[in-house]
């Protein structure tokens, strides 16, 4: 446990000293800041807008950049100390391979976890006082929490990226494809299914389906709490066939321990 | 007698269809130096792999001190077990002491001691001048003495050492092998892994030599020495006008000797030294001579050679039959 917290201490100051956790919460706070009060510069009028809006252009925002920001910080995680030979050391101490793999984790998480939370809660902050609305912490808590999990859920998959190739350049080019895969193909796919073949796919299989990528969950999550009048396209068909908040978020959880233990199993069958 | 810290029994690895060691058999005991000697890919790292538990063999027993290495069991023995790979950059953004008290703590130290132990072995090996500069700014030797003061933490019962004394002035080395020295006298195992080096031959017990993965040779220097029956060049020399070539070759007892290279060389089998040079002692030209033993490399090559040609005759005898 004392080798866990030694390895994720390292990868945190790691993340500070890098001006990782500086640099993604101030992406994370001008956007928001920026999205909450010209979110409705389009319609003609600058200030604050409403609060679903607000929260809907964030996660909107979010579900880019949050897998971008978790893949990027950590895809070389692993495959970046297997080059530099300090894996092979690391793995002759006194430390388990899922030790360290948790250890990382836990270090790389708390800088997505402590930057997601810094730079929309910053918003979350902004808001308040202009609205003066205590509905707003609810609604950004989930919205920050989720956020939290879909940043984890891509930490865990970029693990497996790290641990399954073996040069550092393939592992950013699987990184950008995993991206691109979750980000967007997966709902143009979607959108074409529904779009294309006629009765192809029910409401309640659409949100199966959905089931499968994180970041349809983390829309699902924080879209369906808000007036539909906002969202539109497959997601809206899918909001009518809503899950609980507690099913979504269960998934969510699902998405980031999955993957971790997929990571920690590549990782013991890894030959060094 | 007591058990060996480590012993491998017909222990070999294979990748897929790749003998990377074949099955190998050897002891190290409490206090005992090896040299691990060999081409890289002749299964050295592989074997010190092996040994560290990082890697299960395929085939055979692998055990260090009374534990399988890559067991559960064996945890609590890893931190005192002390390895430097062959190459291995650190954190290069870190600070030599950030670096090194990450490896102290990792070794299961108490938080508020990793620091102070950190310096101590720091200044060990010599960079305490240099331990708050990133490690990126570091030569290699110094990067070398980092890595080695990363083996020594915890005075290790068992090091394993991949090629230590690459990059490092010979000051560093001669300090290196010192402290080789006093692990042994304080009871610790080190195996040393290495194309031949000169200087070696001092500080190490035994040699094992290795061609791609099998084992070629083992046991101390005199009885490699034996075992290849090099002989021993001696070499006579006389300041006197005319010199010595004819004394030699017209005396019975050492024409044979001399070399057919050399007309000044005698090469004489070890058993022989003695007499022949009793006999050149009686020469009244001789005003000095010479003697050299067989060093490790040219041991070293002889297996490697023998083993090549037995190689080469194999594959010619398969093609004829």
């Amino acid at each position: 446990m004392k080798q866990m917290l030694t390895v994720a201490n390292k990868e945190f100051y790691d993340g500070l000293r890098n001006r990782w956790l500086v640099s993604i919460t101030l992406i994370f706070a001008l956007l928001s800041v920026g999205l909450t009060y010209f979110g409705a510069a389009a319609s003609g009028a600058v200030g604050v807008t409403s609060l679903s809006t607000t929260v809907a252009s964030l996660a909107s925002l979010a579900v880019f950049l949050i897998p971008l920001i978790a893949l990027l910080l950590s895809y070389d995680s692993f495959v970046g100390e297997q080059e530099s030979g300090t894996l092979l050391l690391l793995l002759t101490y006194p430390l388990s391979k899922s030790q360290l793999l948790l250890g990382k984790f836990i270090g790389q998480g708390g800088i997505i976890a402590l930057a997601t939370f810094l730079g929309f809660g910053a918003s979350a902050l902004l808001l308040y006082f202009q609205l003066g609305d205590t509905d707003i912490f609810s609604a950004f808590g989930l919205f920050i929490i989720s956020a939290i999990l879909l940043g984890l859920s891509f930490t865990a998959i970029s693990y497996i990226i790290s641990l399954s190739v073996s040069e550092k350049s393939k592992a950013a080019g699987f990184a950008l494809i995993t991206w691109f895969l979750f980000s967007l193909a997966f709902d143009l796919a979607l959108l074409a299914l529904l779009v294309g073949v006629e009765d192809g796919v029910t409401q309640q299989g659409l949100t199966q389906l959905m089931m499968l990528n994180p970041t349809d969950i983390f829309r699902l999550v924080n879209l369906s709490g808000l007036d539909s009048s906002d969202v539109n396209g497959a997601l809206a068909v899918a909001i009518n066939a809503s899950l609980s908040q507690f099913q979504l978020f269960s998934a969510l959880v699902a998405w980031v321990v999955l993957p971790l233990s997929i990571a920690i199993f590549i990782f013991k069958k890894k030959k060094l | 007698m007591n058990t060996p810290l480590v012993s491998l029994v017909e222990a070999g690895k294979t990748y897929g269809q790749l003998d990377v060691l074949s099955s190998m058999t050897m002891s190290l005991n409490e206090g005992e130096v090896l040299g691990l000697f060999g081409h890289n890919g002749a299964g050295k790292t592989t074997m010190m792999k092996l040994i560290l538990g990082v890697i299960s063999p395929s085939k055979g027993r692998v055990t260090v001190m009374g534990m399988a290495p890559d067991s559960k069991e064996a945890w609590h023995c890893r931190s005192k077990v002390g390895y430097l790979p062959e190459n291995v950059s650190f954190y290069e953004q870190l600070t030599g002491l950030e670096v090194l008290t990450y490896f102290v703590k990792l070794k299961g130290f108490s938080n508020k001691d990793c620091k102070r132990k950190a310096i101590d072995l720091l200044e060990q090996v010599g960079i305490t001048y240099a331990m708050k500069r990133q490690v990126k700014t570091y030569s290699k030797g110094m990067r070398q003495r980092l890595g080695l003061a990363q083996a020594f933490i915890g005075e290790p019962k068992l090091l394993l050492l991949d090629e230590p004394t690459v990059g490092l002035d010979p000051i560093a080395t001669r300090d290196f092998y010192k402290t080789v020295d006093q692990l042994k006298s304080n009871g610790s195992s080190v195996i040393l892994c290495s194309h031949v080096l000169p200087g070696v031959e001092q500080h190490i017990d035994r040699a094992m030599i290795l061609s791609s993965g099998k084992l070629l040779a083992m046991g101390t220097l005199s009885e490699l020495r034996a075992q290849a029956a090099l002989p021993v060049v001696i070499k006579p020399i006389s300041f006197k006008k005319g010199g010595l070539n004819d004394a030699v070759a017209q005396d019975a007892k050492l024409k044979h000797f001399v070399s057919g290279s050399c007309q000044n060389t005698l090469m004489v089998p070890e058993q022989e030294k003695l007499a022949v040079l009793k006999q050149l002692l009686s020469l009244e030209e001789l005003d000095d001579v010479h003697v050299e033993s067989a060093n490790l490399e040219q041991v070293y090559q002889h297996f490697l050679e023998k083993y090549e040609r037995n190689f080469q005759q194999k594959i010619q005898g398969g093609q004829y039959s």
